[in-house]
């Protein structure tokens, strides 16, 4: 019920934190030698998710999260980038705050609805 | 760990190790050019080892610091009979501390834990943000 009524917003908000949370771990891990840098492919993971039959959001993440190739490898094995992890961690960031405000703008919708307004 | 990583675990164990790795930058660098009577008692450089800490339920990862080691050449001899800490054969021993390259290790440990407190503030205002929803 609560999916029909927030269509794949829901889904999409999940996601977006569970790479926030990914992204974070490359920052935290950016001195870390031989760390390799993983990412949620956000688009193949929301369409894992919406797929019918209904795969958890999870496992839907753990299906599209990749390690990241890094443009150039340096000599620890570690394959942070800072500039590549900043640049998409605002870049996630601005999208979840965009899925906030989706939300939002239904969750007003629905409540003028119920009070005939 | 009983439970699953948050993104503020993540980010303040990450801070702490990047604490650990500055005391030792500061000891170091406290510590350049320190004289002792023999190569024993001489300082040597201290450098953290950092070790990623994987989180299975959550998928994330922070990191930890297994242990701190010494690290770095070793204490440079020196012939100087007059200075009050020389041993028997006139020799005292300094501690070689690379100065430039732990300011550089500091000016990234800085930057480091910059980055993790703008994780932890975006992360904050999400939050907080998501609690919001819907007023």
């Amino acid at each position: 019920m609560a999916d029909d009524l927030f269509g794949v917003h829901g889904k999409a908000l999940a996601l977006r934190s569970q790479r926030m949370g990914l992204i974070a771990s490359n920052i935290a891990n950016a001195a870390t030698p031989g760390y390799k840098a993983k990412d949620i492919d956000f688009t193949a993971a929301l369409s894992a998710a919406e797929a019918p039959g209904g795969r958890s959001i999870t496992a839907a993440a753990e299906s599209a999260t990749k390690y990241r190739v890094p443009l150039q490898p340096s000599l620890d094995g570690n394959t942070v980038e800072l500039v590549t992890e900043q640049t998409l961690f605002a870049e996630n960031a601005v999208a979840y705050q965009s899925t906030l405000a989706f939300l939002n703008g239904r969750i007003q919708t629905l409540s003028r609805a119920l009070k005939g307004e | 760990m009983a439970q699953p990583l948050s993104i503020f675990d993540v980010a303040g164990r990450a801070m702490s190790a990047q604490l650990v790795r500055m005391n030792t930058t500061a000891s170091n660098l406290a510590n350049a050019g320190g004289v002792a009577g023999s190569e024993a008692a001489a300082y040597r450089s201290i450098k953290p080892v950092f070790k990623t800490s994987y989180d299975q339920a959550s998928g994330l990862a922070t990191v930890d610091v297994a242990q701190v080691v010494t690290a770095g050449p070793a204490p440079t001899k020196r012939h100087d009979p007059s200075h009050p800490l020389a041993n028997a054969d006139g020799d005292v021993f300094e501690a070689a501390v690379d100065e430039t390259r732990e300011l550089v290790d500091m000016m990234e440990t800085a930057r480091n834990y910059q980055n993790n407190i703008e994780v932890l503030q975006t992360a904050k205002s999400l939050i907080l943000d998501t609690l919001r929803l819907g007023r």
